[in-house]
């Protein structure tokens, strides 16, 4: 078993320290009463009945008030069941809870390379599949285990106080028992894991396939999707065939080992005592009972049931445990590295001197702390410049070389060329999706590096060709850019991006509710919405990647006019296949492989007579 | 619901019943071993008689053995039939899911057919191996030990009795109680993964509009929910166990009791009546008989939980695609041609059970209430003509040509291809020469190659190699180091959007189809290449109909004939030249295009 993951789940229980605590006291408690209930019996017969059967008038005060501490006792062992109990629903919710939103929360800070490379199916299964695998463990596998020990405890003292050679016996035949739990539970756990493994990976691939029912279906993909989801099915059925059956033959065996020790204690312990062998035992020495033999007998039994129930409870742990394992490994996945100490804050300018202000000023600027204890500010202006910069998604393959873009406050560059020339990951770099490999890229002058992320992301705004809309109405999405802008801010956005018109057609208008991957809107209508978020934004550098490419002509034409006013004073970086949509940029950039062939405005370029020209007149042959 | 569920046993049938059979066995074998053992202690131990307890001790021993034996079987066949059942359960569910007509997708959103395919399945596996082990011993055991407690002492076993209502008004009040509350979670769950679902498809955006902090919080308030939902559950559960102690607990003392005072009164004289050794081993039945009930509540909470899961697996079986293959189905398609004959669309009515929670079904029903996105079409193709379809944003260009493939059935008038009205055909055989490449396409993870023998299994290689140079591919792939091996990550975010398209045109190639649906296929691609597609395909399948949805006019402008559409409704057909004359729409889509060139050219 993975000591390591124990111990880290413990530290989640642990921070219930005090609920715990009470629940360990109660489990006492509750497990003292159970001890209490398997000798009383005994008690009874020997204390109160036999005395009774000598009398000839049989007083029965003494049993009345034995059975009425015995009520109590029980009253009490009652009581603290039920309380570790419902205390114990909290912790393991309360554990549940807390690893979620930890794995959700960390979820958040992982770079986009994650998101790129994992199914999301197989994410997914974390916070179901692997979290449920804990539920039961911490709630009833725990406190039934740490229960269990304890009456193991209580009993083999019992047995100390019968007689110690029998206990050597039992302690000697309990090892051994242990062992084989151990290697049958070993070989359960292995397959445990494996079946979260496996489960994982059918919850990828159903995942992947209901997205991509369409194209299944268009392709009467059918049958081979259910031959390749058949394989996964059978391999999670082969893993957990094996995980439960190993789990399962783990409560015969202990249970019926129970038996054999009973059987060997009588043969044992009626040897020993016919042949005389004198009794050691806590209460001293002394010959061995045929009354201490029986006593023990029952004590043997009472020892290896909880151990029994133990062994039971393991299968639970070792379950949550291959859980934990994958839940761990997610937590553990690098996060976002964010050395960025350069933060956007709002200014106040006073003939050219910058102040930082608590309001909303409608001017930003950078605040750039340095070594010496000095604060500068810059103006945030929209300034940003690729410097000699490389890069590649994997090391040995570059996809940009050598690209150098400089884009003034307030300019609209345009980035053109082939498909897979190295436009869009242009943008990933300047937002720091992606890190460069080689060269610099500054914003403002400040390497952005130095910037914080999140800072550094806000002052960018993106819409990207494949809209990602949130379940909720029309509102909270374009919201979604601004959390803070007021419904008619809102609105005036969407007016803006022409998205308005189709909204106000929708039967709750802006309070419609959207489904995230419905086929509630189209894909055009969904790029409006998109635009109409990042408008509300309201950002100085704006990156439209391929941001109108599902939007037909003519209505990309009136929303060029709300673009143009969107684009004004602004940065804007703009890679579209249209060119109509780049032509009026300042500057445009054609890419290559990777490189920046060209670079110029519309005439410029024309006049140039090189590659744009040609794709402009449609001469040119891309590949 | 039981009965539609037991339909997935299947091939596990006999493993199903030999495991309970394996664990009757085991409980005789549990309950024959105590009542030897008296022996054992009453006449061998007692009486200090050696060579009696190594011949009881053997038989025990060879008892011990057996039920070992029965219950590693039982273990083994109810892990086997368990894990079993959950994989017919998810096969079937899956296996009708992909004949989901796609409302019925819609219906269940693909966050939650995961989970009832998961989660749910998962917990009534565990229910079931429960079912088939744990409930039938302990009924079995509860007979046997209140049989052997009434023959050992007829009173005291009636003490038993009259706690057996008080226990079971209990557990079913437990139960009431907590079973909406599970039904609800489920729901809940749902939503949480739903979140999870658009979070991690919808990064770039989270990341670049930095609401990490925003999405935290939608996610808190799920998870909280998830949390108090389950406290409020189990903490009702948690009333199981004090509520089993209560019962034997005073059942002990009363028995004691009572017991105590029939001991005296025979004067502990077997053959008077009641004495110490019948009291100890009725103490052992009671005990028994306790354990059983207190497994027997447990399997009660067990099926509290998975009711809800049953539930909701059950619904995905029992959904019917609206959407079917015809008894006695045409099964080839004639030719190319497409006939639209006063057809009307609309995605309404469908979702008028969506599975959706308060406000949010509430409104999903209201918006469903809307009229008909295509409206009295009319339209004559010929095999083997390319059309072109241009129109506005939400002008229904997509649900024009859906209804080809049957992905969507008409509200109103019929769609005929070959001939021959959709309906009529087999679906497969329909689909297979109707290829279509989306809008919003996909690729899964896997090589190009296996990526682009969707559209045929058998493709040779040089057959894969033609449709990518058909469809412009061909020259990037041979870029990647990997070329067609190129393994493609899910959603295909390697790729760029270009080439995910061009991919997708040689995936539908691959199926040498009658009738070629692009559908917006070539927006990310640049005109040049755009260009080259279409010449290609004009000369290399000119048999094949093609229909080009586009919004630059430069793709569609050589069809053959091309359909303005606008508001759901044909508002020109007609060739380039002949539109450009006669349709308004059609000429200020031309000049938006159009006019910028010109002023530079």
């Amino acid at each position: 078993m993975d000591k390591s993951t124990i111990k880290r789940l413990l530290s989640y229980v642990m921070r219930y320290r005090a609920k715990v605590l009470l629940v360990f006291f109660c489990i006492i408690i509750s497990s003292m009463a159970n001890v209490g209930s398997a000798l009383f019996i005994g008690i009874l017969i020997d204390d109160y009945i036999s005395p009774l059967l000598i009398q000839a008038e049989p007083v029965y005060t003494g049993l009345i008030k034995a059975l009425v501490v015995m009520g109590l006792i029980y009253l009490t062992g009652m009581m603290a069941t039920l309380m570790y109990n419902r205390i114990m629903v909290s912790v393991a919710q309360g554990v549940l809870k807390t690893i979620r939103d930890e794995m959700f929360e960390h979820m958040q800070t992982l770079p986009v390379k994650y998101f790129d490379t994992h199914t999301h199916g197989d994410v997914m299964s974390h916070y179901t599949n692997d979290t449920d695998t804990l539920r039961q463990a911490i709630a009833q596998s725990a406190p039934q285990t740490v229960a269990s020990f304890f009456t193991v405890a209580a009993v083999f003292i019992s047995m100390l106080v019968t007689s110690l050679w029998l206990s050597l016996f039992v302690v000697i035949f309990v090892v051994f028992m242990m062992k084989i739990t151990k290697k049958v539970a070993s070989m359960s756990g292995k397959y445990f894991f494996k079946q979260q493994q496996s489960l994982a990976d059918v919850n990828g691939y159903i995942e992947e396939m209901i997205n991509g029912q369409k194209v299944v279906k268009v392709f009467c993909h059918e049958e081979r999707a259910k031959e390749k989801f058949d394989e996964k099915n059978d391999e999670l059925c082969k893993n957990a065939y094996e995980a439960n059956k190993f789990a399962n033959i783990l409560m015969p065996i202990m249970n019926n080992m129970g038996f054999l020790l009973y059987v060997l204690v009588a043969i044992v312990g009626g040897a020993l005592a016919i042949r005389g062998v004198k009794n050691i035992s806590l209460k001293g020495t002394g010959i061995l009972t045929l009354g201490a033999i029986a006593t023990f007998l029952q004590l043997s039994r009472n020892f290896v049931n909880p151990i029994g129930q133990i062994s039971q409870q393991l299968n639970m742990v070792i379950m949550a445990l291959a859980g934990a394992k994958r839940i761990f490994s997610l937590l553990d996945e690098k996060g976002e590295i964010d050395e960025g100490y350069v933060t956007l804050v709002n200014a106040k300018i006073n003939g050219g001197q910058i102040t930082e202000s608590d309001s909303p000023t409608g001017t930003w600027a950078w605040k750039h702390p340095h070594g010496d204890g000095s604060v500068t500010y810059t103006k945030l202006r929209g300034e940003v410049l690729l410097d000699h910069v490389d890069f590649g998604y994997t090391e040995n393959k570059i996809v940009l070389k050598d690209v150098s873009v400089f884009a003034d406050e307030g300019q609209k560059v345009a980035f053109v060329g082939a498909t897979g020339a190295g436009k869009t990951t242009i943008t990933n770099l300047i937002n720091r999706f992606y890190d460069i490999a080689d060269g610099k890229i500054r914003y403002d002058g400040i390497n952005i590096n130095k910037i914080k992320k999140a800072d550094l992301r806000h002052s960018l705004g993106i819409v990207l060709q494949d809209t990602n809309l949130f379940t909720g109405t029309v509102m909270e999405n374009i919201r979604y850019g601004r959390l803070e802008a007021t419904d008619e801010e809102c609105i005036a956005a969407a007016k803006l991006a022409n998205a308005h018109s189709f909204i106000t057609m929708l039967p709750k208008g802006y309070d419609t509710v959207i489904s995230g991957n419905g086929s509630d809107l189209s894909q055009g209508q969904r790029q409006l919405l998109s635009i109409a978020r990042a408008a509300v934004a309201n950002p100085p550098v704006m990156i439209l990647d391929e941001a109108t490419s599902s939007i037909d002509t003519r209505t990309e034409a009136i929303v060029q006019k709300g673009m143009d006013s969107l684009m004004q004073g602004r940065t804007v970086f703009v890679i579209a296949h249209r060119l109509s949509t780049v032509k009026n940029s300042d500057v445009i950039m054609v890419l290559e492989n990777g490189k920046i062939i060209e670079r110029g405005t519309h005439h410029q370029l024309v006049e140039k007579r090189g590659k744009y020209y040609q794709l402009y007149t449609g001469a040119f042959e891309l590949e | 619901m039981i009965k539609r569920l037991s339909e997935c046993i299947r091939e596990y049938k006999k493993a199903s019943i030999l495991s309970p059979i394996f664990v009757s066995l085991e409980v005789l074998m549990e309950v024959l071993i105590p009542t030897i053992m008296a022996y054992l202690v009453d006449y061998g131990i007692d009486k200090g008689n050696m060579s009696y307890i190594v011949k009881v001790g053997v038989v025990l021993v060879v008892l011990a053995v057996l039920s070992m034996f029965f219950g590693v079987m039982s273990g083994k066949y109810a892990a086997f039939a368990s894990a079993g059942f959950a994989k017919n359960l998810r096969r079937d569910m899956y296996y009708n899911v992909q004949k989901y007509s796609f409302s019925s997708i819609d219906k269940f959103s693909s966050a939650s057919i995961v989970t009832r395919l998961t989660t749910d399945v998962t917990n009534l596996q565990n229910a079931y191996q429960m079912i088939i082990r744990v409930a039938v011993r302990s009924p079995i055991m509860l007979i046997f030990a209140v049989i052997m407690s009434f023959r050992t002492s007829y009173q005291l076993a009636l003490v038993i009795v009259a706690f057996i209502p008080v226990l079971a008004l209990g557990l079913y009040l437990v139960i009431r109680f907590a079973h909406p509350i599970f039904e609800h979670v489920f729901k809940t769950y749902d939503t949480l993964n739903r979140i999870v679902q658009e979070n991690l498809r919808g990064i770039r955006v989270v990341k670049s509009f930095v609401r990490e902090e925003h999405e935290k919080d939608k996610f808190k308030n799920v998870s909280n929910e998830i949390y108090s939902d389950f406290c409020r559950a189990e903490k009702l559960l948690a009333f199981n166990a004090p509520l089993m102690q209560l019962c034997s607990y005073s059942c002990m003392i009363l028995i004691s009791w009572i017991g105590a005072r029939m001991i005296v009164a025979s004067g502990n004289n077997p053959s008077d009546g009641f004495t110490t050794g019948q009291f100890m081993s009725f103490m052992t039945y009671l005990m028994q008989i306790l354990m059983s009930l207190m497994m027997l509540s447990m399997i009660f909470v067990m099926i509290t939980i998975s009711r809800a899961s049953a539930e909701r697996i059950v619904e995905i079986l029992d959904e019917k695609s609206d959407i079917e293959s015809k008894e006695q189905a045409v099964m080839s398609v004639k030719d190319g041609s497409i006939v639209y004959r006063n057809v009307s669309f609309g995605y309404g009515n469908m979702s008028e059970n969506t599975i959706f929670e308060g406000d949010e079904a509430e409104n999903r029903k209201k918006n469903n209430h809307q009229k008909y996105c295509l409206k009295n079409i009319n339209l004559t193709i010929q095999s083997g003509q390319t059309v072109g379809i241009i129109g506005g944003t939400g002008s229904s260009k997509s649900s024009l040509v859906q209804l080809i493939p049957r992905l969507y059935d008409v509200t109103e008038g019929e769609v005929l291809v070959g001939g021959v009205n959709v309906k009529d055909y087999d679906l497969n055989v329909l689909r297979n020469d109707v290829a279509m490449v989306l809008q919003k396409n996909v690729l899964f993870s896997g090589t190009i190659k296996e990526n682009l023998r969707w559209g045929n299994a058998n493709a040779s290689e040089e057959e894969i190699k033609k449709a990518c140079k058909l469809a412009q591919a061909d020259s990037f792939i041979q870029t990647f180091p990997e070329k067609y091996d190129t393994y493609i990550e899910q959603g295909g975010t390697n790729v760029s959007g270009g080439q995910k398209q061009r991919l997708c045109i040689a995936r539908a190639l691959l199926k040498k189809p009658k009738i070629l649906i692009m559908d917006d296929s070539t927006s990310a691609v640049d005109t040049k290449t755009d260009a080259f597609i279409r010449e290609a395909m004009l000369h290399e399948i000119p048999d094949t109909t093609k229909i080009i949805i586009a919004q630059r006019i430069s793709s569609v402008e050589d069809a053959d004939m091309i359909i303005v559409l606008e508001n759901g409704e044909i508002n020109g057909m007609g060739t380039h030249d002949e539109l450009l004359k006669t349709n308004a729409v059609y000429r200020e889509v031309y000049e938006s295009q159009v006019k910028g060139e010109q002023e530079n050219g």
